[in-house]
């Protein structure tokens, strides 16, 4: 087996396929953002602290920078234009919007994501929990509070529907 | 930043790791979940020639319970350990452990061989390791061995692991767990998810108010995850009552000796110690106990 610097990739993002020679070096949210063009992914701290990057990669949270393009081989990316696509997220972009949960927009995708993951892991998560899932995204605008309400209240209306 | 030049392999068996590890030798550094080594290649802290990436070798993976032992493969990420009906029975401890581990989307992806051969003194795992009494598999071409984890942790990212090794995975003795045994954990960061500035893993069996089998392991405080012995022998066959929790703190603050940083002086991180000890040892009092 000898080491290689390019390698060709064939991963599925947002239900598509997607081959491509990339370079070992290039981490998935640039890839994603820069060879696939699905810029919706942030990119922050490059050190897996501030959340900007999160993406699912076969169903787990994960961040996009410290994650190779080359490890997204044989996988299933999701972005959040996929998850937008598929309508699984509405509820919480409504709550997002109504109880004013962004306001530059940088970490909302991620945020987006992060939450929908708590709701589908516990879907009456308390104050506290919603707290404690998303201590993994920084936001540098709201503060956090309407973030917190706007996941509670996507919640509360889930359950109630 | 972005990562330097590097070349990148994936090997599918142990055997052809071992051989990457035999031919590139220090040039080579081993990948798994990446959660902190990719943080150092983009932060361009490390830049080794060759990635060799284990995620694929499936004898690395697996949580079995077999012959007294819970053997944890070192490709299992943080998140599976902690929802892992073997381990949620067997080593509980791991279960309190988990959420402090960084955050949500680091504990998806990375593993515990990862944490175990990085060495952090501020990691969760290490410590948990010591108050577990587990053992570090490592593998080479010269052959397999056990490692206890008091001989593995050697300093600050420093182990036992030669470099021509695999850590392969880390097993721990699982005797009669029934309602006897005490697990806590508990750990001090300024945030969720940073560094622990100081933290504690502590096990033990419980008869009535007495304290035996005590294996206390503080992490944050050292080079290294260190076993508080002055403290454990402060506790071990006493019957646990404010005399007994006073000594321990204060013999744990007697053998802690830890490092002065820019972000934290010794005496801080001493503090903090004693202080999470304190609070798990006030969990433990036979007040709590029947209060709960």
């Amino acid at each position: 087996m000898q080491p290689e610097t390019h390698i060709q990739i064939s991963t599925t993002v947002n239900g598509e396929r997607v081959k491509a020679e990339v370079p070992v070096r290039l981490n998935l949210v640039d890839f994603l953002r820069h060879t696939i063009g699905l810029t919706g992914a942030h990119v922050g701290c490059e050190a897996g602290a501030c959340g900007a990057c999160t993406i699912l990669v076969d169903g787990r949270l994960t961040r996009g920078c410290l994650t190779l393009a080359v490890q997204a081989d044989n996988k299933n990316i999701e972005t959040i234009e996929g998850a937008d696509a598929s309508g699984r997220i509405a509820g919480l972009q409504k709550a997002f919007h109504r109880l004013n949960a962004l306001q530059c927009g940088y970490c909302t995708p991620a945020m987006l994501l992060a939450a929908a993951e708590l709701l589908r892991q516990n879907p009456k998560p308390s104050r506290e929990e919603v707290r404690e899932w998303i201590s993994g995204n920084f936001c540098r605008c709201t503060g956090y509070q309407s973030i917190v309400d706007a996941v509670l209240d996507a919640a509360h209306s889930e359950e109630a529907s | 930043m972005k990562a330097p030049t590097f070349s990148y392999v994936k090997p599918l068996t142990i055997e052809a790791c071992l051989e990457l590890l035999d031919s590139h030798g220090e040039d080579a550094q081993i990948i798994a979940g990446g959660q902190s080594l990719m943080p150092l290649l983009n932060l361009r802290l490390a830049a080794p020639a060759v990635l060799i990436d284990i995620t694929d070798i499936p004898t690395l993976k697996g949580i079995i319970q077999d012959a007294g032992y819970v053997k944890i493969g070192a490709l299992e990420r943080h998140a599976d350990i902690a929802s892992s009906v073997t381990v949620q029975q067997a080593l509980p401890l791991l279960v309190d452990a988990a959420p402090h581990i960084a955050h949500v989307a680091i504990r998806e992806q990375g593993t515990i061989g990862g944490s175990l051969a990085l060495a952090d003194p501020a990691a969760e795992w290490p410590a948990c390791c010591l108050a577990l009494n587990a053992e570090i598999e490592l593998i080479s071409k010269r052959g397999t061995r056990h490692v206890a984890a008091e001989d593995f942790f050697q300093g600050i990212y420093e182990t036992a692991r030669q470099p021509d090794e695999l850590l392969a995975a880390v097993r721990f003795p699982v005797g009669t767990e029934n309602d006897d045994t005490v697990h806590l954990f508990d750990e001090i960061a300024r945030r969720r998810g940073d560094f622990a500035i100081a933290g504690l893993a502590l096990t033990c069996r419980r008869g009535g108010a007495v304290l035996t089998g005590v294996r206390l392991a503080l992490f944050g405080v050292a080079d290294r995850p260190v076993l508080a012995k002055g403290s454990m022998a402060a506790m071990e066959g006493y019957e646990l009552d404010d005399r007994i929790a006073e000594a321990a703190v204060a013999a744990l603050s007697a053998e802690l000796n830890p490092p002065d940083d820019p972000a934290y002086p010794s005496g801080y991180r001493r503090r903090v110690a004693c202080v999470i000890l304190k609070r798990a040892l006030a969990k433990l009092l036979p007040e709590q106990l029947h209060a709960t």
